[in-house]
């Protein structure tokens, strides 16, 4: 399985969980479950997942599960726990830190304020088909799940086994798999899954861009039969350094207003970028004194990560380790106390708040997590400023339960992943036999339907796929490797077919063990004088081998001559000759490709003229 | 038959200097580049010369590879890189990197500002030898070039410690650099896969001990820095900046919280400091337990730990001071051994092995009187003729000295326990003593039945390698093979199988022998035997046909036996034909045809 991503675009349909009900805004519709708000009807709930695919094959036969990035294990409980799975997790040491890190958050949001009920009536067929969109339009809701509890993320976690970038793991004996450098965040990579002849890369969320990360290894991805094609940015029209600029600039706009500025973002990944490039803003837009708030439950956790991964970085951010410093800007930021942590709202925050500030703070759906009680608090006011820089969800839907909305929004999604352009100039790089592709990325947006660069062009044309579909891959296993131990290697009588080409008959023992093959010389006849009985290979004897080649006339008939047999009468015939050798009775029919001995009752007689045969062909 | 030759420039039946060179499957690659610490002439780097006798080393060199930052294994590559000359790639892990060039302008420092002498790398060759450097991560298979690649495993005897596993084809060679079976307070052990290596190069410095428990040489540890301690005397520990210092470090800072204990303990100053902070980022390099705990709280942030200025030394009062280098050869740790040396009060503990000919070998033997080589002066007689003085003086050693072994190194057990991780084919010891080595070579050899070697400083070992050959087989073959076996084939039974291999410029593939014969684009020649046999039979020709038929069937059990509508009958591929004869019908003959392939098994 490649990857387990959770889509977590669901949860836009549900109320925010507030930390404080306040019902009186909403109204109440027949159903106790769906509240409308703004023009828009929302499940009172507990939010919901919407989980990969599990219906359609046995979990519990999958062997191994390859994560690319921190993002795309979001669902792994779901796939590991309860559903009989026994297989290996392989993911790099920072993306199982992160990953745990952001999951760990996940659950403390939702169990911070738990919500009793859990709606399922608006589930129902009949009652789904009249409300109004998106909720109509919903799909496989009766799989949405509930959140996972710590217990069961531990016990996912537990099945990861690490790997470092280039490390060839060995898969039973039969494949070999090995993750590279994606460039998209800490520890992200690609797969190569390969066999001795057959080579699959399976690329997701890959990054060109020069930010944090290790860069992306691209030429280990060359040569590849099958090229899988994903995560590709959400954003092909915003440049990402643009947004940045766009950020830092709105950001500075509101302070100097005087009002605040709310960054709902995750705890790790793009939060790096954006206070590196805070670092070496607020000196220049003299926003020194101006306090930056980041606060979430692993928001210490995940600083202090980040600045151990050294190995996993790029080039410049590892000298700075060998000085030694700290990698990360963020760390002289918490010193000179101009970046301050906090694990939620509660405890020491509240009082050592101070406005106007900046506030970065998860979850980015602004469903739950202490983002909601921001909004609530600066929602009123247009001097403040709310700053989407996460590109998963679109930010109307997600502000739609506050509407109406006095505060100011700003849209600079960031996504650092490969566009379109750079998508097309990869592959000409890499030049993969096949690609493989969600079939979105074969056509232009529905929106955009005209921007033909907004898709994927390619010769010959990619293979897409989409939910459940089932792909054939265009490639033919024709060969495996067998290893011939040296014994039977020295015992092999080559000869030369054609120049350069030699054969050689082979008749040995195979042993597979482990998808691992290899040749062993024939065993010798047994002896009488063992007394254990072990297990021997069945004896056979060596077939014959094919022969190949002709017989000549004249040279075959001095051989005769010398072997003491000169009566013979030779007669053309349409195909070749017959020989009479008259003296024993025997006709020898003579082909181009054939030689047939027609002997009565003499075995010497044949078994010499099947040697002499045998002297003008060759065996194969 | 291919072989794999092993030569230690340094390091053989020795400690000190690690270099090894090893030359397999056609690649030559130099394994650590380490000076002596126990010489101050020629004798304190390998001998390059054996490589070549003039100039660089590029050419012959496909790489080096560096195990980690101690002297005794990286000392010597500046002189390797700039002064004698190579540019190829030098690889090393990440902390390694970090923290082998502070080492090594620190050496510098003392051999040319302290002791005054030329003819040695600078600075700058340091820097222009660290770019040669690329970084090495844990488990990442790097290719050094098409044929050779080299595998870093985690080997806990420093920070950023490995051993590498180097294979060229099927042909491979571990070397473990020093390494550690049992994890400590702030490193994890050792450990490799099954990798069978055709050579497993090992550290021996214990070859011979069977060191008792971890806990136990801790307890002993403190409770002598506190007898010490409370008795008003004042201890030395010479360490390395990093590696053991910081295990004693977590030790004491624990035990001072512990016991609540308020004589000061003191850190040689700059190296060390930084040496904790390279800890800190490195944290993954650590055990288990310092990565699971780092964020709440670090423990390479000491509270009890301060830093030494000169000055503390003559300070009245008990003190502990951790400091450099760890065999008393030079700096700081000698400056203070000489100055506390006299008062039997104070004790100096070696926490590690220490090299021939420095002081800390010589106290450890039990020496009690020293000729302490002084500062160098340099007397201007007039100006042609300068005289060099060496002061000589006696020091008497009156403290007490304290052996503790907690320098990471396997011991006999450790060593045999990383052989049966490995399941190597040859072992062979290098770095360690000749005499225990000895001992060590026995008993692997007697447990294990493989051969040891331990060859001395420039001798060579070769080991015949027997590679199995690599081929490509075609899966028809394969699956026609296994599906022989019987109806079920048993993945565990061996089965015979038959096939033409086609050698054809480098590729080796083993097909079916039809396949051979497509492939190549040759014809069949068909080789077939036929024979008549006269017998006697009333019936008709058809009859008779039948009769044989049955007969066969009958006799013949276990054999495909057909009775085609076209008049013949098939035994397997044998065609048998009836006719009879024109004079008389009840002669019949049968024509028994058979291709040479047929093989006859005789009931």
């Amino acid at each position: 399985m490649l990857d387990c991503g959770l889509d977590t675009t669901s949860v836009l349909n549900f109320l925010p969980l507030p930390l404080v009900h306040r019902l009186n805004r909403l109204l109440l519709l027949s159903f106790q479950e769906l509240k409308e708000c703004a023009g828009r009807v929302f499940v009172d709930s507990q939010p919901e997942f919407c989980l990969p695919e599990r219906e359609l094959l046995d979990l519990s036969t999958i062997d191994v599960i390859l994560i690319s990035n921190y993002h795309c294990m979001m669902a792994l409980p779901y796939i590991t726990e309860h559903t009989g799975f026994t297989g290996t997790v392989y993911a790099t040491e920072p993306t199982l830190q992160i990953g745990r890190l952001l999951m760990e958050e996940l659950v403390n949001f939702m169990e911070r304020v738990p919500k009793a009920q859990s709606a399922t009536c608006w589930k129902n067929k009949e009652i789904q088909r009249m409300l109004p969109g998106p909720l109509k339009d919903a799909v496989e809701v009766w799989t949405w799940k509930r959140c996972y509890s710590m217990q069961e993320v531990n016990s996912a976690l537990s099945k990861v086994q690490l790997v470092g970038y280039s490390q060839k793991v060995e898969l039973f004996g039969a494949v070999q798999i090995s993750p590279l450098s994606s460039g998209y965040s800490l520890g992200s990579s690609n797969w190569i899954i390969q066999s001795h002849h057959e080579k699959v890369s399976y690329v997701s969320g890959s990054s060109l861009l020069t930010t944090h990360p290790q860069p992306m290894d691209q030429s280990s991805l060359k040569n590849s039969d099958v090229l899988i094609l994903t995560g590709l940015t959400q954003m092909p029209t915003a440049n990402p350094d643009g947004m940045l600029g766009e950020f830092c600039s709105n950001l500075a706009m509101t302070i100097r207003a005087g009002g605040n500025v709310l960054v709902p973002c995750y705890s790790s990944g793009v939060i790096y970028d954006l206070l590196e490039c805070l670092y070496q803003f607020i000196e220049s837009a003299n926003l020194g004194t101006t306090p930056f708030y980041f606060i979430s439950p692993v928001a210490n956790s995940s600083l202090e990560f980040s600045q151990i991964f050294a190995e996993w970085l790029c080039h410049n951010k590892q000298t700075k380790v060998y000085l030694p410093e700290p990698p990360f800007p963020h760390a002289e930021l918490i010193q000179t106390n101009k970046l301050k942590h906090y694990p939620s709202i509660h405890g020491d925050f509240s009082s050592e708040f101070r406005q106007p500030c900046v506030v970065f703070t998860g979850h980015p759906s602004l469903r739950f997590g202490d983002v909601v009680h921001f909004m609530e608090l600066w929602g009123k006011s247009s001097l403040n400023t709310i700053i989407f820089t996460e590109p998963d969800f679109s930010y109307l839907d997600a502000l739609a339960p506050y509407q109406p909305l006095a505060m100011k929004c700003v849209y600079c999604p960031i996504d650092t992943r490969l566009n379109f352009h750079q998508v097309s100039k990869l592959l000409k790089e890499v030049q993969p036999l096949h690609v493989v592709c969600p079939e979105q990325y074969t056509q232009p947006p529905l929106s955009q339907s005209h921007r033909s660069d907004l898709m994927l062009e390619l010769q010959p044309p990619p293979m897409p796929y989409r939910r459940c579909s089932v792909l054939n891959l265009p490639f033919r296993r024709r060969y495996e490797r067998v290893y011939i131990l040296p014994e039977l290697a020295n015992s092999l009588v080559p000869s030369e077919i054609k120049p350069g080409t030699s054969v050689a008959t082979v008749s040995a023992v195979l042993h597979s063990k482990d998808n691992k093959h290899t040749l062993q010389p024939p065993p010798a006849p047994p002896t009488k004088k063992r007394k254990r009985v072990i297990e021997e290979p069945p004896v056979v004897l060596a077939p014959k081998p094919l022969l190949s080649g002709a017989v000549p006339l004249e040279a075959f008939l001095a051989t005769l001559q010398k072997h003491g047999i000169s009566e013979v009468k030779v007669e053309e015939t349409a195909d070749g000759h017959i020989l009479h050798l008259q003296a024993e009775d025997t006709l020898i029919q003579l082909e181009e490709d054939g030689t047939h001995i027609v002997c009565d009752n003499n075995e010497p007689l044949r078994t010499t003229l099947r040697d002499l045969v045998l002297r003008f062909l060759q065996k194969l | 038959m291919p072989e794999i030759k092993v030569t230690p420039l340094g390091a053989g039946q020795d400690v000190g200097r690690s270099c090894i060179l090893v030359s397999i499957g056609g690649k030559n690659i130099m394994l650590d580049c380490g000076m002596h610490m126990g010489y101050n002439d020629d004798r304190r780097f390998p001998d390059f010369s054996y490589i070549t006798q003039n100039g660089r080393l590029t050419e012959f060199l496909d790489c080096v590879i560096i195990s980690h930052f101690h002297l005794d294994h990286c000392g010597a590559l500046p002189y390797m890189s700039e002064m004698v000359g190579y540019d190829g790639p030098i690889y090393m892990t990440h902390p390694t990197k970090a923290i082998c060039p502070i080492l090594l302008e620190d050496f510098r420092k003392i051999t040319v500002d302290k002791k005054g002498e030329t003819n040695f790398f600078t600075s700058q060759m340091i820097k222009d030898c660290m770019k040669k450097v690329i970084p090495l991560n844990l488990h990442q298979t790097v290719q050094v070039d098409d044929e050779l690649e080299i595998k870093a495993y985690y080997a806990g005897h420093v920070l950023g410690a490995a051993m590498v596993h180097i294979k060229v084809g099927s042909e491979s060679v571990v070397y473990t650099g020093d390494y550690n079976m049992t994890p400590d307070r702030h490193l994890g052990a050792a450990w490799i896969d099954k990798c069978r290596p055709d050579i497993l190069i090992s550290e021996s410095t214990y070859a011979t001990t069977i060191r008792d428990s971890k806990r136990c040489r801790e307890r002993d540890f403190l409770k002598k820095v506190h007898e010490s301690i409370e008795r008003g005397g004042k201890v030395l520990i010479p360490v390395f900046a990093l590696g053991r210092a910081q295990e004693l470090c977590i030790l004491l800072e624990t035990f001072w919280e512990r016991m609540n204990l308020k004589a000061p303990i003191y850190f040689s100053t700059g190296l060390t400091e930084k040496a904790n902070h390279y800890y800190k980022l490195f944290i993954t390099w650590t055990n288990q337990k310092i990565r699971k705990t780092f964020v709440q709280r670090n423990m390479f942030e000491f509270k009890h730990i301060k830093a030494f200025d000169r000055s503390y030394a003559d300070n009245p009062g008990p003190m502990v001071v951790f400091a450099t280098p760890g065999m008393l050869h030079a700096g700081q740790s000698l400056q203070i051994f000489k100055k506390w040396a006299g008062n039997e009060k104070n004790m100096v503990i070696m926490p590690g092995y220490c090299v021939q000919g420095t002081i800390g070998h010589k106290i450890l033997n039990g020496q009690r009187k020293l000729e302490m080589e002084g500062r160098a002066t340099v007397r201007k007689l007039s100006f042609t003729f300068t005289l060099t003085f060496f002061l000589l003086c006696n020091l008497d050693v009156k403290l007490q000295v304290e052996y503790m072994s907690f320098s990471a190194h396997a011991d006999a057990k450790g060593i045999m326990q990383l052989i049966r991780m490995a399941e190597p084919r040859n072992m062979l010891l290098v770095h360690g003593e000749a005499v225990k080595m000895e001992f060590l070579k026995g008993k692997i050899e007697q447990e294990f039945s493989i051969n040891c070697y331990m060859p001395a400083n420039g001798e060579t070992t070769t080991v015949t390698t027997n590679p199995s050959v690599p081929v490509d087989i075609s899966l028809n073959l394969l699956k026609r093979e296994m599906a022989l076996g019987g109806p079920l084939p048993d993945p565990k039974k061996p089965r015979t199988m038959h096939g033409t291999l086609i050698m054809k410029e480098n590729s080796l593939k083993l097909v079916s022998s039809e396949q051979a014969l497509k492939e190549l684009g040759l014809n069949e020649h068909q080789l077939r035997f036929t024979c008549r046999v006269q017998l006697q039979d009333p019936h008709s020709d058809p009859d008779t046909l039948h009769r044989i038929y049955t007969h066969l069937k009958s006799v013949l059990k276990g054999y495909t036996i057909q009775h085609l509508p076209d008049g013949t009958v098939m035994v397997e591929s044998i065609v048998i034909k009836v006719s009879s004869s024109a004079e008389d019908p009840n002669t019949k003959v049968l024509l028994l045809s058979w291709s040479y392939q047929v093989t006859f098994l005789r009931c």
